[in-house]
């Protein structure tokens, strides 16, 4: 496939501000147990709020250069039923909704107690926004991740491995950002989200490789032979039917040399991975610019990831386009 | 319940692009056009079609096949197309099994196309909607045509009336019957996409002779190999020698 | 679906009906009109020729109209600007007019064939030829000669009909159709309706060529052949059909002259020539029964068609003067007893099983699936006949025959080949269309001396002919050229088309003489329509030591910016097809179906674009202006007010009732063929789909060489003047008295000296193989692959690379190379590479190939571009990555004596373009990724559109604007 940055972006974006947002509610869900000291609610939850949302709508932003008619964004609400990126299109939304009611909360500090858990600890607002709030994090998570899985003639996405991976990189970023926004705004958290963030991104590691080991063996379902009806071992095609390129050879096709895809693969496992799972064990101890540049190679990384992630993708409708005479 | 559709018959495609360009020319002024073309008359011209003739060469010389090979939306009964829309730009009319998309609803997110296995979606670059195949549903029920023009641009124009359009529900009907008798075969059939457009496979005629064929008896040489007798006053051996 | 603009669309408002010309095939179409503007155009279901399809070609035709290429106002090279780059100022249609009455005049005044008119693929020749005969010149000819006159002249000279206008495969009864050296052709739309049912209906399709494209896709068995061996082929099959014992004989002994008897006597000065008895006959161009048989049942010479005689069709006879004289089969069988299957194998490359299998397969169908139609028909010797039988076998074949210097007797072999099986103007076989067929060779002649060319005088004959001897030549008492192509000279005595592809080069040397003005109509002769395209531009610009040009004045006539135009001193803007009244004459290339006659018409159905005028209403403007007897009443004034007036009103002589239109003639349209004008006939002519089809009585459908009812039938329509038979010519005496005068023999004319081994050489009269001439001037070694083009499906010529829709499917082409082939040179899938000839050299990217015959290259026909040419932009595929194979190819050879002579068939002048051999190699590393040669960008000239980056047409809307 074409990787197409808006969408390098939207999913990348989103990916991290799901991923903080998730860092932030385990960390109030720690906290709730006492498992972690209770940061400042207003220099942390209700930044971070902030911070999740921008990143929402900066993937919201992106998302809308893949669209040719913006305008009309609205309409792509109506298929839920049916359709993997209609309810991306409503749960992102009532995430950042409920994210923003979450800020809200932790900025106004309105926490009073609405019940009390079996074990004795309160429950306020924040913690039933926190639930939400995971919860349609994990469903946007799926959701953007199915987009690509359910089409299974997409081989290389069409895995529970798109999903895993989806939202182990976006959590790996999320936490790795919350490691670096701690060190600003919670100092006592840096090193349970860089943790975190490293066990994370060592799990990435994992389904990522998984996906490639995978990847790498599959055997296209289809052939030249069931593409055109015609059972022989040697076909060519001649002409595609038109020599000035076309939609088809625009969209499905990365356009780039074999070498120069395998360039990527390495570059974002080590920027993904490697560099800052080094990083992040460097930084645990709270420093700030090593961990700040834990998220940026990590992020840039990821763009890579993603870039991979399409252009790696090999569309069926690739077999009728092949020559031109 | 009616599936239209096309049946493409590769025995007699001579790949000569009748069908690309009238069904261009159909649709441009059409109610799914215009069908917008990018560097007209500069490099790299490119432009949206709903129909492309391609060509394939098939085993090694001599023993060559050059196979041409229209191809347009299948219009699947299952089209995976259909349900990724989010929008509902794109469905599948219950009425004749159509599948079409409604240009005011499509936000060109191009999620469609990736669902195509087969690449016959093509996005207007200009008009920023998603375009495809309608079979022509402007025309084919279009009452002010007389009936026989009441059918796609392609299946019109197709010198050798390689295209055959019909009901692939209707037992009976011309397309059904060629499907069945002539060895009608779907694309990427992997996919349980279900295509209703269906392609006929190249058949060959063979002429066998037998050599009772080659000595006959009424070989012309029985008659012409005869040539005239020698006249009686020829000289012979007679005229030479006794012995 | 429903989008903003289309839910604005109003309905189609109109349908008017007219003809195709998006390529030569002439289909009807109906357009569609919103607004006055292009919607939709569609076949004519009601059309005989193409019964509702169209192509891709004819499917653009609003691309066509509204092309940005369009030329608009008539233009004059800027005064000192040099040819070729298309500096232009605008001027009126009076100044043109002036400009031409009055150069024209001048030159009509002192010596006539100083104005040439050559015109390309157009389809008014029977104009075009009347005008420059009235003018006076014998300067005249359409493309025919660099196009396929091989094809015409072969199977005329011997069967009196040919391919695509003039007759064609009846494939609706065929079970084996040969297609051999045609990929996708003229006559393109009823083909490919034909050929389809014909497969459906469980026919046998074999096609022999280098390449398998087009055609060739869906036949049942590809065998692949040699460029240019055509002809070994069908020799080595005749010689196994003869063996064998396969031959249709009471077909060839009733219908062709294989029973009559040759003189053989070397010594005598009637050696080769038919032995003749005395019969009263009139001085005629038809052939008089006056010949022998040698009578099975009596064995005696007995005349021929002699009621219950048989003759022999071999053996060897001595007349009772002691002549020697065998039947002409016995020569056909001596002559082809060398060219054994064995042998041809080695020259075509087609394994000796295929050959022998291939004449099994025809002369088997021929003779065990025999045809037999309940009609009754008498045949011309007055025998009434219950039935109309028929072989079912049936050939097609286009310029892969014909564009060889071998081509000629290539198609006679093939015509032969035809004629042994049986299958002419039968059912399953090979069928004419009406007015064929002619008389063996056909009446027209052009005149044979040059004072036939005077002063203030139309031509003293026709322009073009068929010459029958020596004694028709279009030459001088020394035997030289009298027209500028060479025409009819002893150089190429057939050349029934002319030679349009050597006309710029003889007039730039002057040779045979120095011509004033060039006037060519829609050919594109600075590109892709001549040899030597590189050498022909520079002629066209080249000027004398006092600074004059070489050609001294140069007119183009063309609808379409192109290569030539730029050339031009004086550019005229035609209009499209879709702007003009045109006739598709049954005195020009016919369009008539095997059952009868047909012809058709244009008419406008949208208004002339701009100033533009059809091509036609300048000839008779001219033709008035410069007061030619056709186009001037006797009081000197103006006969015809245009060209729809000329075409109703017009009569061949006065009161003959002939016109350029066979449809409702007479007063009131109650005649055809003959009768008085009638001043409604473009009205009926619209009425009725724009098409005349008349159908022959079955019993005149068939046989009609033969067919008394046909023929007289024929001659009451003085569609032809004579109703006698036309036998076969299996043996050609025509090429007999040739090639005796060039032995020195009888009382004909002689040619020069020069040139006499060389008519003695080629006019066999019985087809023999040889190489073709380029290969004898060329190091097969040095330049071991052939270089041919195939015809795309989606492209007539080079006219569609202004069309915003075809181009997308051919916008650059690749030469084409077996992918053993190429490997063995080390090139690659894409690579760039060279082609060489040792006429020239150009750079291409290649494509690998299964679908080519190892030792052939080839590639798209006409799709490369000058930069900027067409009005595209210099940075278009088309320069940039196009190329033309012309730049290989040379117009001219050296013969043996070292002079230089056309590189065409030396008995028609037909161009050879599939001769040229080539070498490739991979061009270097850091050589430019862009074919070679280039020429400076050429640019848009005044008047014409801009050129949309973005084109969203809406007929109706806004159809023709750039938006």
């Amino acid at each position: 496939m074409h990787p197409a940055f808006s969408v390098i972006f939207l999913t990348t974006l989103i990916g991290a501000g799901q991923g903080l947002f998730l860092a932030m509610f385990t960390a109030q869900s720690y906290a709730a147990f006492n498992l972690l000291p209770q940061p400042d609610g207003h220099a942390f939850y209700a930044q971070g709020s902030v911070i999740v949302l921008v990143l929402l709508a900066l993937g919201l932003i992106a998302s809308f250069f893949h669209l040719g008619h913006p305008e009309r964004a609205w309409r792509a609400a109506a298929k839920w039923r049916t359709s993997w990126l209609s309810r991306e299109v409503i749960v992102l939304p009532a995430f950042m909704g409920v994210v923003f009611l979450y800020g809200v909360a932790h900025w106004l500090d309105f926490r009073p107690t609405l019940m009390t858990l079996p074990s004795g600890q309160p429950v306020d607002p924040t913690a039933i926004l926190g639930v939400a709030g995971t919860i349609l994090a994990f469903a946007l998570f799926v959701c953007t991740a199915m987009i690509y899985a359910c089409l299974k003639f997409l081989q290389e996405w069409h895995s529970p491995l798109t999903v895993l991976n989806y939202i182990l990189l976006g959590g790996a970023s999320g936490f790795t950002l919350a490691a670096a926004f701690a060190t600003a705004t919670a100092p006592q958290l840096v090193s349970f989200f860089a943790g975190w963030a490293a066990i994370i991104t060592v799990l990435g590691l994992i389904g990522r490789v998984a996906s490639l080991y995978r990847n790498a063996r599959l055997k296209p379902k289809s052939t030249l032979q069931t593409a055109i009806g015609v059972k022989h071992p040697q076909i060519a095609q001649k002409a595609q039917g038109f020599m000035g390129g076309s939609f088809n050879t625009r969209e499905f096709f990365h356009g780039k040399a074999p070498q120069v895809l395998r360039s990527i693969k390495w570059l974002f496992l080590v920027a993904t991975f490697l560099i800052p799972l080094v990083l992040l064990l460097a930084g645990m101890s709270g420093a700030a610019g090593i961990l700040a540049l834990a998220f940026v190679v990590q992020y840039l990384g990821l763009l890579a990831e993603r870039w991979f992630f399409f252009a790696q993708a090999n569309h069926p409708q690739n077999l009728y386009y092949r020559s031109i005479a | 319940m009616t599936q239209l559709a096309l049946v493409i018959d590769l025995n007699v495609c001579v790949g000569c692009h009748a069908c690309v360009t009238s069904c261009k020319e159909w649709n441009t002024s059409g109610s799914a056009g215009p069908m917008v073309d990018q560097n007209p008359y500069g490099v790299d011209p490119t432009g949206t079609f709903f129909n492309r003739v391609q060509t394939f060469e098939i085993g090694e010389f001599p023993n060559t096949e050059t196979l041409h090979f229209p191809k347009s939306c299948l219009h699947c009964e299952d089209p995976p197309c259909v349900p990724v829309c989010p929008t509902g730009a794109s469905y599948k009319r219950p009425e004749d099994g159509i599948v079409l998309v409604d240009y005011d609803k499509c936000i060109a997110c191009k999620y469609c196309s990736w669902a195509c296995p087969y690449g016959a979606r093509e996005l207007d670059e200009k008009q920023q909607v998603m375009k495809k195949c309608t079979l022509c549903v402007d025309r084919i029920y279009d009452m002010t045509m007389v009936p026989d023009d009441r059918k796609p641009a392609c299946v019109k124009a197709c010198p050798t009336s390689a295209r055959l359009f019909g009901d692939v529900h209707d037992p009976e009907s011309v397309v059904s019957k060629a499907i069945r008798e002539r060895g009608g075969y779907a694309l990427m059939p992997e996919w349980g996409t279900q295509p209703s457009n269906h392609y006929l496979p190249r058949r060959k005629a063979q002429i066998r002779i037998h050599v009772d064929e080659l000595e006959r008896a009424d070989n012309p040489l029985k008659v012409d190999g005869l040539l005239p007798k020698p006249g009686k006053n020829e000289p012979t051996l007679d005229d030479a020698t006794t012995w | 679906m429903s989008g903003s603009i289309s839910a604005n669309l109003a309905p189609v408002q109109e349908i008017k009906k007219t003809t195709c010309y998006m390529c030569a095939c002439r289909c009807g179409i109906r357009v569609h009109l919103r607004d006055g503007q292009v919607r939709y155009i569609d076949g004519n279901p009601d059309h005989p020729l193409n019964k509702g399809v169209i192509c891709a070609k004819g499917s653009s035709g609003i691309m066509k109209q509204y092309s940005p290429a369009r030329l608009t106002q008539p233009l004059r090279r800027k005064a000192g600007a040099d040819r070729g780059i298309g500096e232009f100022e605008p001027i009126s249609w009076e100044e043109a007019f002036s400009i031409l009455t009055e150069r024209l005049g001048k030159i009509r005044a002192t010596d006539p064939k100083k104005f040439a008119l050559f015109t390309g693929r157009d389809q008014m020749q029977a104009l075009t030829g009347m005008f420059a005969r009235q003018f006076g010149t014998p300067n005249y000819a359409a493309h025919g000669g660099f196009c396929s006159v091989n094809m015409a002249a072969g199977m005329i000279y011997t069967i009196g009909g040919s391919f695509w206008e003039f007759g064609g495969p009846d494939l609706d009864r065929s079970k084996l159709f040969v297609m051999i050296g045609t990929a996708e052709d003229h006559h393109s739309n009823p083909l490919k309706i034909a050929l389809s049912k014909f497969k459906r209906d469980g026919g046998r399709f074999i096609s022999i060529n280098p390449v398998r494209t087009g055609y060739s896709a869906i036949a049942d068995e590809w065998v692949p052949i040699r460029p240019g061996t055509d002809g070994a082929l069908l020799l080595a099959i005749i010689h196994e059909i003869i063996a064998t014992g396969l031959y249709d004989r009471d077909f060839l002994v009733q219908y062709s002259n294989a029973g009559e008897l040759i003189n053989v006597d070397e010594a005598n000065d009637e050696f080769g020539f038919f032995v003749r008895t005395e019969v009263p006959t009139e001085e005629a161009c038809y052939e008089p029964q006056d010949k022998l048989w040698w009578d099975r049942t009596t064995d005696r010479p007995v005349i021929t068609h002699k009621p219950g005689a048989d003759p022999f069709l071999l053996g060897e006879f001595k007349l009772a003067d002691g002549t020697p004289v065998k039947p002409a089969f016995q020569l056909l069988k001596e002559r082809v007893k060398d060219y054994t299957p064995e042998w041809a194998a080695s020259v075509t490359g087609i394994p000796v099983e295929t050959i022998r299998r291939l004449a099994h397969e025809m002369a088997v169908v021929a003779r065990d699936q025999r045809i037999e139609l309940p009609i009754a028909w008498t045949d011309s010797w007055g025998k009434d006949h219950d039935s109309i039988t028929g072989n079912p076998v049936s050939f097609h074949a286009m310029r892969g025959l014909a564009a060889h210097s071998n081509g000629f007797q290539t198609i006679r072999a093939l015509a032969i080949l035809m004629s042994i099986l049986g299958t002419i103007d039968r059912p399953g076989g090979f069928r004419h269309k009406v007015p064929f067929p002619r008389p063996i060779p056909p009446c027209a002649r052009t005149p044979n001396d040059p004072r036939a060319v005077q002063p203030n005088k139309p031509l003293d004959g026709m322009a073009l002919g068929w010459p029958s001897d020596p004694d028709d030549l279009f030459v001088d008492h020394e035997g030289k050229p009298v027209r500028i192509d060479k025409g009819f000279s002893w150089e190429y005595p057939l050349s029934v088309h002319g030679l349009m592809h050597n006309v710029i080069t003889n007039a730039w040397r002057g040779d045979p003489y120095k011509i004033d003005t060039l006037l060519i109509f829609m050919a594109n002769m600075a590109w892709n329509s001549t040899m030597n395209a590189q050498e022909v531009r520079k002629m066209l610009n080249d000027k004398d030591e006092t600074g004059e040009f070489k050609i001294p004045f140069l007119v183009v006539c063309d609808a379409f910016h192109s290569e030539m135009t730029a050339f031009a001193d004086l550019l005229l803007p035609d209009t499209t097809y879709l702007e003009r009244h045109d006739v598709m004459s049954i005195l020009d290339r016919p369009i008539s179906e095997f059952d009868g006659p047909v012809d058709s018409v244009r008419i406008p159905v949208v208004p002339v674009t701009g100033d533009c005028k059809p091509f036609q209403e300048v000839v008779i403007e001219l033709g008035s202006r410069l007061k030619l007897p056709a186009f001037t009443k006797p009081d000197g004034s103006r006969k015809f007010r245009d060209y729809p007036d000329f075409v109703v009103n017009w009569e061949t002589e006065p009161g003959s009732g002939i016109g350029f239109l066979a449809g409702w003639r007479g007063k009131g349209g109650e005649k055809f063929l003959r009768g008085e004008p009638n001043p409604n006939q473009w009205e009926m002519y619209a009425k009725n789909n724009c098409v005349y089809h008349y159908e022959l009585p079955k019993s005149y459908q068939y046989m009609r060489n033969w067919n008394k009812g046909y023929l007289e039938w024929s001659q009451r329509n003085r569609i032809t003047r004579y109703a006698e038979p036309i036998n076969i010519h299996i043996y050609s005496e025509v090429l007999q008295r040739f090639r005796a005068a060039a032995q020195g023999k009888g009382f004909s004319r002689k040619p020069p000296v020069h040139l006499a081994k060389r008519v003695e050489t080629y006019f066999d009269p019985l087809p023999f193989f040889y190489d073709t001439l380029e290969s004898h001037v060329t190091d097969k070694h040095k330049y071991p692959l052939a270089a041919i083009t195939q015809r795309p499906m989606a492209m007539y010529h080079s006219w569609d690379s202004q069309n915003a829709w075809l181009r997308q499917i051919h916008t650059h082409n690749y030469l084409f190379v077996n992918t053993k082939t190429a490997r063995s040179a080390g090139i690659e899938d894409d690579d760039w590479i060279w082609v060489e000839s040792q006429w020239g050299k150009v750079r291409c990217m290649c494509r690998h190939s299964e679908a080519v015959e190892p030792g052939t290259v080839w590639t798209w026909n006409a799709i490369g571009k000058a930069a900027g040419a067409w009005n595209l932009t210099p940075d278009a595929n088309e320069s940039q990555r196009g190329f033309l194979l012309n730049h290989l190819i040379s117009e001219e050879l050296p013969d043996r004596a070292g002079n230089r002579i056309s590189n065409s068939d030396p008995i028609t002048g037909q161009a050879a373009w599939y001769d040229v051999r080539v070498r490739i190699y991979k061009a270097e590393a850091g050589e430019p990724e862009q074919t070679s040669p280039q020429f400076a960008s050429m640019k848009p000239y005044p008047g014409m559109k801009d050129r949309s980056s973005i084109l969203a047409f809406v007929g109706g809307l806004f159809g023709g604007k750039s938006k």
